[in-house]
């Protein structure tokens, strides 16, 4: 039952970030990407997790957490620049 | 006391890197309790300046009842907005809502607007400069009021007795 | 018992990561969209890693809590993201101004 629980969030995830980088495609404004690029990045890590969990391997946590403070960082600076024109003030 | 309080300026920001620390290293071993106390009175004296205007907490245990309370409204929220994603999206209506605001610290601004972020249909997206009202955008309102009234009511409050304790 | 409970965790995750990007995907303006990733998906992760902290905890070797930090993380910064990208939508469009 397990095995049928990960292969289900498997396909969520894989279908939501499908329809995240349909969005990302598709725009229409600067924003619209910057969301589609933080939603895809917060499923990554789902997706990490998920992987971990099926190999029995503790060792993605890292790797989440960094990706988890990567992308916040890249949706600050990016909106900032929006914001400002600017990263570094 | 005052050797305590200049000790650890910030109890529970002390309290919270200790087990962040913890949490981190995914372990209790004696020898990272050590260092994860080091660090936890440590990084709040260094980083003692580059706060403007501490958050002073005056019932820790009102803070634990809010998030108990603010956990259960995420679940709630999620089911909220899981069905109006999925319900037929010509029939919502939404709204940008100017929320007057009661807070004046500016930590517990920042608290409250990202429990507004977190909870039934509403993303709070500006605060005007003069920190006096927040601008909120509801998925689905049907009565302005209500909504403030509930977010006055279900959070600023408690919020303010935290932080402010008038 | 506790597999059923992961399993459970594992499901309701998945959906709500999966609902908060139809979301982002089917509604029609920005401010809209920012509903989805802002609960949806944060609490679908949040499911995830959940299952994971009782998987490794059941597995014999202590309790494995770190995951928490990841949704930790997720809960303080998923509210910064979304205030920001609306407030750089309406710096766009121009309403910012006082």
């Amino acid at each position: 039952m397990l095995n049928a629980a990960i292969v289900f969030a498997f396909a969520c995830i894989a279908a939501a970030l499908l329809l995240n980088f349909w969005r990302l495609l598709r725009g229409p404004t600067t924003p619209d990407r910057i969301l589609a690029l933080d939603t895809m990045y917060i499923n990554t890590i789902a997706l990490l997790v998920l992987f971990g969990i099926h190999l029995d391997l503790t060792a993605f946590f890292e790797a989440a957490l960094l990706i988890a403070m990567m992308g916040f960082v890249g949706t600050v600076a990016l909106c900032k620049y929006l914001l400002r024109g600017d990263i570094i003030e | 006391m005052t050797a305590m309080n200049r000790l650890l300026p910030q109890p529970l920001f002390s309290l919270f890197l200790l087990l962040v620390w913890l949490l981190l290293v995914n372990t209790i071993a004696p020898g990272h309790l050590v260092l994860g106390t080091l660090l936890a009175i440590a990084l709040p004296l260094i980083s003692s300046r580059f706060w403007p205007d501490r958050p002073r907490i005056h019932s820790p245990w009102k803070l634990l009842r809010y998030i108990a309370v603010l956990l259960w409204d995420i679940g709630l929220a999620n089911l909220t907005v899981a069905r109006l994603i999925l319900g037929p999206t010509r029939r919502l209506h939404p709204a940008f809502i100017h929320l007057p605001l009661e807070l004046e610290n500016e930590f517990a601004i920042a608290v409250l607007a990202s429990t507004i972020s977190l909870t039934p249909g509403t993303v709070s997206s500006d605060l005007s400069p003069d920190r006096k009202t927040l601008l909120i955008h509801a998925l689905d309102v049907e009565d302005e009021a209500t909504t403030i009234a509930t977010i006055k009511q279900r959070y600023e409050r408690p919020l303010r007795e935290i932080f402010e304790s008038c | 018992m506790l597999d059923t409970l992961i399993a459970l965790f594992l499901v309701i995750g998945g959906a709500f990561a999966l609902i908060g990007s139809i979301g982002l995907a089917r509604l029609p303006d920005l401010f809209m969209r920012l509903h989805g990733p802002t609960k949806a998906t944060t609490l679908g992760v949040g499911g995830i890693l959940i299952a994971s902290v009782l998987h490794f905890s059941s597995r014999g070797d202590g309790l494995s809590l770190h995951e928490l930090l990841v949704t930790l993380f997720l809960f303080i910064t998923a509210p910064i993201s979304a205030y920001l990208i609306a407030r750089a939508m309406l710096h766009l469009r121009g309403d910012d101004k006082p």
